[in-house]
């Protein structure tokens, strides 16, 4: 099998492949490299390949079947992670300076059930630096390019997980979603990206941006292999004190057997209006449509709360964020500027922290701190997690009416790198349907719903389940993205230009 | 030093009324941290008891130690605390090097345990209560040795050097609320506080509270108000104040301090001060300004502790009896008085004589040797009672030994000074230094003999009438026997012999 | 509700350890207040009687047996270190009192 085919395989052909002997997890890996080779100097989606690591990883799982192991569902595929989760000997920089270099001490959990799973990890994925940003712009590294056009954003935080998925530089790959780092990704380059109910997959060893926001999750090019990859990463871990002590919800078995007959739809009045592209609104049209004539019942829903959801969210983040980032002062670990010998820690601290972080850490730093100060704490802080409780309301009232909520993903397709560089609000407005998902802590999935006609890049559609719910994403996301394939006669991702 | 004009502490009294309040650090006796598996045990070698949770590295997550949970709440119940049914860890924002994630994971608007109180007693037996404002959980800080300055000062180092081996030991914070009323004794009021808490955390067995080891340190604030007014004057916080004396000390300099600025028209100013055991003044540290800012807010990693009723309850029920309590019991076992009972306390000396009791000895002899030989031991020593090399059972043996005859107080003495020499058990020393007490009625009735044709001038005067002069016999018979004799003993014999009856 | 001023993003930076250069602070100066200005919106809600949520899911009560866990040894704790000495983290001189 030549290595353009192998490339373009779904994880579950993979894992099939090398399970029955066509293939070995050594050959996968080795054309997922030199796939990397190839293209990533223009696509810029990793930080770090890890060439040899996944090479010993792909040999042994193939010595694994060769002593007649059973191998797990993803056994020998290759996966790009997000550089946020702490690997043992390889460099972990979360897209920043401050970090450059630094190599942790021990294994993220999502990590360790990776490995459990015998996946073979090819290296790590730039992203917005500390996960702050909707266009992976914000890297300390430079930016990634959208495959579907290189001069264009691949969304963010999460870009360089996307890019790798949508140049096939590897099948399978994970996210971290705190506002949308998975989803508006995932829309903006034709690929599926799961945000997991918060506390489904451990936080344990991914580097924290926003504590109770922050879930890591799967991102694959196809439902079921989205599907595979959130069952082998999610579980209780007693490690992280707000991971969800149940049992996985049946994921797999959702996605391959997709359906919405007689599944109650929700649209949100206020997941559109002004701000939204007219491409968008109309695939997001058809896709309800679509989801009509697959025999949903869809309901129009209004949840005024959620016109305040971008708001409470750029209080909370950046003040659990200003917190979680007071750790890097150059005292243990990572950068450290101006020790001189005459000045003092304090000192270093400050000029190390301004010379690690770039402006849109600052600036949520900053942010946050004002936030959190005496004087202010009620207004801002104080409200925005009065709004969260609202949102969760707002959301379980609906969830009595529906099974499911649809919407856009994101209200833009990919917009030129540069072009919201300087203007923070017109950034953040990029994940004003992804962020409520965020403050209730429930589920929610984006996958490909066509190409916006006026300039022919991918559209996500955004579905959202109640928390521990997540197999309904899958369930209603493999109906759609099977509809659609049948539509389209082949995967959206087939229409991109190639590299 | 700067020196710090001082009012005299009667003339501070007439004028002034002190308030005070005492926030106390207590280091739990947990096997592990409060938020990781790593050990909590003393001594190891530096950054060996560390791991990614309490070293702050990204991506760690803390998760809480329900043994750290349990002791507060029975701290809590023990201070006659209500017990919060739901409450939450809060994070306190601010930078120093040995906190690894420039925030202390704590408690502030909701803590596990409020609204109680503490009596205790003071020296003559009155007792105080002293209302206490909360209980909360938190972390310790790690260690910095500062290298280059003079003798490990932080000012003048050159750097300092980080351990974290302490960071996220787990802490309970108690904070009284502000002590009024005390008047000229406030600071015998705090330290009685501090000791009769120390003596309720080791009861509780959540903590050894060793105060020389940092397990226990103190906070000691206190403003002054003129005579028969309300308002509170303003206050300062004199830190690390970690030992009983020097809490009375530090009260009592601060009283004096503040009534010489208030009366020279001066105003205090809020600020840290740090005590000094050498003089036992305190000096200025950092003005407490607006710029102090921790940002509170609920801890995202953590979830909150909701403690079931009937835990709560559960714990209540396995209560020790408190220490005031079981101290005025047992004072009125040992027929003490109140002064004894203050003193023996003060030496902490009530476990042990409690366990030479329940090892067989009487309680008067118990006390004796604890309180004196040994006590008088351990002091030269430096070291605690609990620390001497002798078992509270080895004094038992000794006060057996006595009490049947075979030693008497002077050799007594001797096995102990043996036992605590590493000699061996009291029935070794006796033996290897051959201490029994000549009971030999032959070997005595000869040493009496001799002592009598010896002294035959003293003994005619005993044989006239003068029983008071067998003294300087008895002395000449156990000077022979090298104090190896019974006195009393030897007494008799002496009568006996010259035919003489006493009284 | 009032927006923000170069002062108090000085003292905000101050704060939060970051030396800040002079056009920074003007620069963010200008963006903290729009941004301020657009997110005081959750005001709005300030006087509805509702508990904020700090916890996304309801959970309470998790903790771990008081049993030891392996630590990381003094060589990987200090793996990261920029500078050490005698197996401690070297920092700088600590001018701070507590
Ligand atoms: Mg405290
Ligand atoms: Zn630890």
């Amino acid at each position: 099998m030549t290595d353009n085919i192998i490339i373009k395989l779904t994880a579950a052909e993979i894992a099939g492949k090398i399970a029955a002997g066509e293939l070995t997890a050594v050959e996968v890996t080795e054309a997922h490299l030199a796939r990397i080779e190839a293209v990533d100097e223009k696509v810029h989606a990793f930080l770090h390949v890890d060439r040899e690591g996944a090479l010993a990883q792909a040999r042994a799982v193939d010595e694994k079947r060769a002593r007649g192991e059973k191998l797990g569902p993803l056994a020998g595929v290759p996966l790009a992670l997000k550089d946020i989760f702490t690997t043992v000997g390889i460099p972990t920089t979360v897209g920043s300076k401050m970090l450059e270099g630094w190599i942790p001490p021990y294994d993220a959990t999502l990590v360790k059930n990776l490995k459990a799973a015998d996946v073979v990890i090819l290296g790590k994925t730039n992203m917005d630096e500390f996960a702050m940003g909707s266009s992976t712009e914000n890297s300390a590294y430079g930016p990634t390019g959208n495959p579907w056009d290189l001069t264009r954003i691949p969304g963010g935080s999460g870009g360089g997980s996307s890019a790798a998925l949508a140049a096939y530089e590897a099948p399978l790959a994970i996210g971290t979603d705190t506002g949308g780092s998975i989803r508006q990704p995932a829309a903006v380059t034709g690929t599926v990206g799961v945000k997991p109910t918060y506390g489904a997959v451990s936080r344990y060893g991914m580097v924290a941006f926003s504590s109770s926001l922050d879930q890591g999750g799967p991102c694959a090019r196809t439902v079921l292999d989205a599907a595979l990859l959130h069952e082998a990463i999610a579980g209780h871990d007693p490690l992280d004190s707000t991971s969800i002590d149940a049992p996985v919800p049946p994921v797999v078995e959702a996605a391959r057997n997709g359906s919405v007959a007689g599944m109650r739809v929700g649209v949100v009045k206020q997941f559109r209006g002004e701000g939204y592209q007219a491409g968008v609104v109309q695939r997001f049209d058809e896709s309800v449509e679509l989801l009509k004539s697959l025999g949903a019942e869809i309901v129009e829903l209004d949840c005024p709360t959620f016109d305040l959801a971008l708001s409470a969210y750029y209080l909370i983040a950046p003040s659990e964020c200003s917190s979680n980032l007071a750790r890097f002062d150059a005292m243990r670990y990572g950068l450290r500027v101006g020790d001189d010998g005459t000045r003092s820690a304090e000192d270093v601290t400050a000029l190390t922290r301004e010379a690690g972080f770039g402006d849109e850490v600052k600036r949520r730093i900053i942010l946050g701190t004002y936030a959190l100060s005496s004087g202010y704490y009620d207004a801002y802080y104080g409200s925005a997690q009065k709004v969260r409780t609202l949102i969760t309301r707002e959301f379980e009232k609906a969830f009595e009416e529906v099974d499911v909520i649809v919407s856009p993903t994101t209200p833009t397709t990919a917009f030129p790198i540069g072009e919201r560089a300087d203007d923070p609000m017109a950034m953040y407005l990029a994940d004003l349907c992804t962020i409520p998902t965020n403050l209730a802590g429930n589920a929610a999935m984006s996958l490909p719903c066509g190409l916006a006609p006026e300039d022919g890049l991918p559209v996500g559609l955004q579905i959202i389940a109640p928390a521990l719910k997540d197999d309904r994403l899958y369930k209603v996301g493999a109906a759609v993205e099977a509809a659609f394939v049948e539509k389209w006669g082949h995967p959206l991702l087939e229409e991109a230009p190639s590299l | 030093m700067t020196v710090t004009e001082l009012l005299s502490y009667d003339a501070a009294l007439a004028a002034f009324d002190p308030v005070m309040g005492l926030e106390v650090h207590v280091e739990l006796g947990t096997k592990t941290k409060m938020f990781c598996g790593c050990s909590t045990e003393l001594g190891a070698e530096p950054n060996s008891q560390t791991c990614p949770t309490c070293l702050g590295l990204p991506g760690s997550l803390p998760v809480v130690n329900a043994i750290g949970v349990e002791s507060a709440i029975k701290i809590g119940l023990a201070l006659n605390c209500e017990i919060a049914e739901w409450c939450r860890f809060a994070r306190k924002n601010y930078f120093y090097p040995d906190m690894p994630k420039n925030f202390q994971t704590s408690q502030y608007d909701e803590p596990i345990a409020f609204n109680g109180y503490l009596d205790v007693q003071l020296e003559d037996g009155e007792i105080f209560r002293v209302e206490i404002e909360r209980a909360h959980m938190e972390e310790d800080t790690g260690k910095s040795l500062h290298v280059g300055g003079a003798t490990g000062r932080i000012h003048g180092a050159s750097h300092s050097l980080l351990d974290y081996n302490r960071a996220g030991i787990p802490l309970i914070e108690i904070v009284t609320k502000p002590i009024e009323g005390a008047g000229e004794r406030a600071p015998e009021v705090a330290k009685a506080y501090v000791a009769e808490l120390r003596e309720l955390i080791r009861a509780l067995g959540v903590s050894e509270a060793r105060m020389d080891k940092g397990q226990m340190r103190c906070d000691v604030n206190l403003s002054l108000r003129p005579n028969g007014t309300k308002k509170f004057g303003t206050r300062s916080e004199t830190k690390n104040v970690n030992s009983l004396r020097s809490v009375e000390r530090a009260a009592r300099f601060e009283i004096q301090r503040h009534a010489a600025v208030l009366t020279s028209g001066g105003t205090i100013i809020q600020e840290t001060r740090h005590f000094h055991e050498d003089d036992g003044s305190t000096t200025s540290g950092r003005i407490k300004d607006n710029a102090e800012d921790y940002r509170y807010f609920p801890e995202p990693d953590l979830v909150p502790v909701a403690p079931a009723r009937a835990w709560v309850e559960e714990l209540r029920g396995g209560l020790p009896e408190l220490p005031r309590v079981r101290r005025n019991r047992l004072r009125e076992e040992w027929g003490v008085s109140e002064l004894d009972m203050q003193s023996i306390l003060n030496a902490g000396a009530v476990d042990s004589i409690v366990a030479t009791i329940e090892a067989g000895a009487d309680a008067a002899s118990a006390r004796k040797w604890w309180m004196g030989e040994l006590a008088r031991n351990a002091n030269e020593q430096g070291v605690s009672l609990e620390e001497l090399a002798i078992t509270p059972s080895d004094v038992a043996r000794v006060s057996a030994l006595v009490a049947a005859g075979d030693l008497n107080d002077k050799l007594a003495r001797q096995v102990i000074e043996g036992v605590l020499a590493g000699e061996g058990t009291p029935d070794e020393v006796v033996e290897k230094r051959g201490l029994k007490v000549v009971s030999d009625d032959g070997a005595l009735g000869t040493a009496v003999d001799e002592a009598i044709a010896g002294n035959a001038a003293i003994a005619d005067k005993i044989r006239g009438g003068k029983v008071a002069a067998v003294g300087a016999l008895v002395g000449a018979v156990m000077k022979a026997t090298r104090g190896q004799a019974d006195a009393a003993k030897v007494k008799d014999l002496i009568l006996e012999k010259l035919g003489v009856s006493e009284g | 509700m009032p927006g923000i001023t170069r002062e108090e993003v000085a003292h905000l930076a101050r704060l939060a350890r970051l030396e800040l250069k002079g056009e920074e602070l003007d620069h963010f100066a200008g963006q903290l207040d729009d941004i301020i200005g657009a997110v005081a919106r959750v005001s709005e809600v300030a006087d509805q009687d509702v508990p904020p949520t700090s916890h996304p899911l309801p959970l309470t009560n998790v903790m771990r047996a008081d049993e030891v866990r392996p630590s990381l040894t003094p060589e990987q704790a200090l793996s990261g270190a920029p500078a050490q000495e005698q197996q401690r983290f070297k920092v700088p001189q600590i001018l701070g009192e507590d």
